[in-house]
């Protein structure tokens, strides 16, 4: 099933000021695949997550999608956010319920419903925000992304705010959440394990201002990947060697408002 | 070099106070018991300073022939109206500086300039604009509410976390939601702290316009007390004032601990 649509940045370039961050970003997104996006900190990941969502405009180039959206999708192009930005002053139930204010009542509550189930929050619909642990907040930070049926998830760093175990678990999930709705999906992280368990492509870039380095891909279906595998552990090690000078100069790096 | 050998002294005590309302209760009590028996014992001179009893005894009474009500009436009708007045104005005010660069300095320049002003000096101009009646009052209160509550409901939505805005973008959610249900409930204990600064500035604003130029209100009561050296009603009146802003400040405590229950 591939619902998802296809996502091309077309020669996509971003600058702040004088400080160029991206160049020249050639990539696309196939529908229903997963494109993870890997590279040395402050090498302009996520702004290249926030102009493919339309959330930053780039200085050069240009992201545009391509396909046919569902005719129950509310969002195109939907985030997930590292900080799972949830709003404190509603219940799980009504953060969810939020992004589906254009539905009427009855419709946003099964959609409330399906997703807190899918994502096994059944139980905690009522429960505050702070409430939660971190991996029960990204639960909800994907549950609200899924309810709107989206073509495209934007996933920035989901995982990058939990403990490792927690990170494992939902590693898993979100595989079998993607797989199932089908969506393309751009998968930002500096961990390599995650792009190697989720990617279809596994894009490197290079250290700012980051262009694409390499392109691996994966075609193994997610469902039919394990930690394991491997071909999976041996293209982590030949990640890891390909970004690790990269990574050790961008550490000494001065960290600015770049990324 | 010196050994030890020992329990591990404990030293992480300290720097946590507790509240105990019996302990303030207490405290008020026993303030008003001395007072009551330094007056009874001829101490304290009862013309300056009317015991506890005495004003008690007068409250009642103003309370019992409706003089109280009468006063107290136009007082709260003049702290409600000049109150949500300049609680409205005021919040959308600095809703449209937080929001907006259109808006923002035009609104901080205003503010600077004229928030200093003890809007106190005004009255004599609002009486000149409004007349003596109750526009010249409910201006002053307003205006003393509008400068501090555009302040707090400003800097309320500037700390807002651009984060959770962001969000609400990216979820194509519309201007008028994203600041319903994250802008206002994200300044929300911002804007309530506001409330706690200007509803103790609406009451000294009332009692001084109504000092200034009024026939009823406790304000005006007050001062014509004093005039007649009737210390024991001048007292009683400072003593309704007193609960008024009690009330006032125990009901914004209530807001909150609704509004803000998620904390």
């Amino acid at each position: 099933m591939t619902s998802g649509i296809r996502l091309i940045l077309d020669h996509v370039g971003h600058a702040w000021g004088k400080l160029r961050v991206l160049e020249d970003i050639v990539l696309t997104a196939e529908p229903g695949e997963v494109m993870a996006v890997i590279g040395p900190s402050g090498c302009g990941k996520s702004t290249l997550l926030n102009i493919a969502g339309g959330l930053l405009a780039p200085t050069s180039g240009i992201a545009r999608m391509e396909g046919t959206i569902a005719d129950d999708c509310l969002n195109p192009l939907t985030y997930v956010f590292q900080d799972f930005s949830l709003l404190p002053w509603r219940s799980v139930r009504a953060n969810i319920a939020l992004v589906l204010e254009r539905l009427p009542a009855a419709e946003r509550a099964a959609r409330v419903t399906e997703v807190l189930a899918l994502t096994g929050l059944t139980d905690f619909a009522g429960a505050w925000p702070k409430e939660l642990s971190g991996g029960m907040k990204q639960r909800v930070g994907i549950a609200r992304a899924l309810a709107v049926r989206p073509a495209c998830l934007l996933m920035d760093e989901p995982l990058s705010a939990l403990d490792a175990q927690t990170r494992d678990l939902l590693l898993d999930e979100f595989a079998a959440l993607i797989a199932r709705a089908g969506t393309t999906t751009l998968y930002v992280t500096h961990n390599l394990a995650e792009a190697v368990r989720l990617g279809h492509q596994i894009v490197v870039l290079s250290r700012r201002p980051g262009r694409v380095r390499d392109i691996f891909r994966l075609d193994r279906p997610l469902l039919e990947r394990s930690p394991d595998d491997p071909d999976a552990k041996a293209l982590e090690r030949t990640l890891w060697h390909l970004i690790r000078d990269d990574a050790a100069v961008a550490e000494r790096e001065r960290i600015d408002a770049a990324d | 070099m010196p050994r030890i050998d020992g329990p591990v002294a404990f030293r992480g005590g300290g720097f946590s106070p507790r509240d105990r309302w019996t302990a303030g209760a207490i405290t008020l009590l026993t303030i008003v018991a001395f007072w009551q028996l330094g007056a009874s014992a001829g101490a304290i001179p009862t013309l300056f300073l009317p015991p506890p009893a005495t004003i008690a005894a007068t409250l009642w009474r103003l309370i019992a022939t409706g003089v109280l009500w009468q006063h107290l009436s136009a007082s709260l009708a003049r702290l409600l109206v000049g109150w949500v007045l300049g609680t409205v104005f005021g919040v959308a005010t600095g809703l449209a500086a937080g929001l907006w660069s259109a808006t923002r300095s035009p609104v901080a320049a205003v503010v600077a300039a004229l928030f200093p002003i003890p809007k106190i000096a005004l009255v004599p101009l609002f009486i000149v604009w409004f007349g003596i009646g109750e526009g010249s009052k409910i201006a002053t209160l307003s205006l003393g509410v509008f400068f501090p509550t555009v302040i707090a409901t400003m800097s309320g939505v500037d700390n807002v976390p651009r984060g959770m805005i962001r969000m609400g973008q990216s979820f194509g959610l519309s201007t008028a939601t994203i600041v319903r249900a994250i802008v206002l409930p994200g300044a929300a204990a911002a804007i309530l702290s506001g409330f706690r600064v200007t509803s103790s500035i609406a009451i000294v604003l009332l009692v001084a316009a109504e000092m200034i130029g009024a026939e009823n209100g406790i304000g005006a009561f007050v001062l014509s007390a004093g005039n007649l050296y009737d210390t024991d009603s001048l007292m009683a009146g400072i003593v309704v004032l007193s609960l008024m802003g009690l009330t006032v400040s125990g009901s914004i405590g209530l807001l909150e601990r609704t509004l803000l229950r998620w904390r």
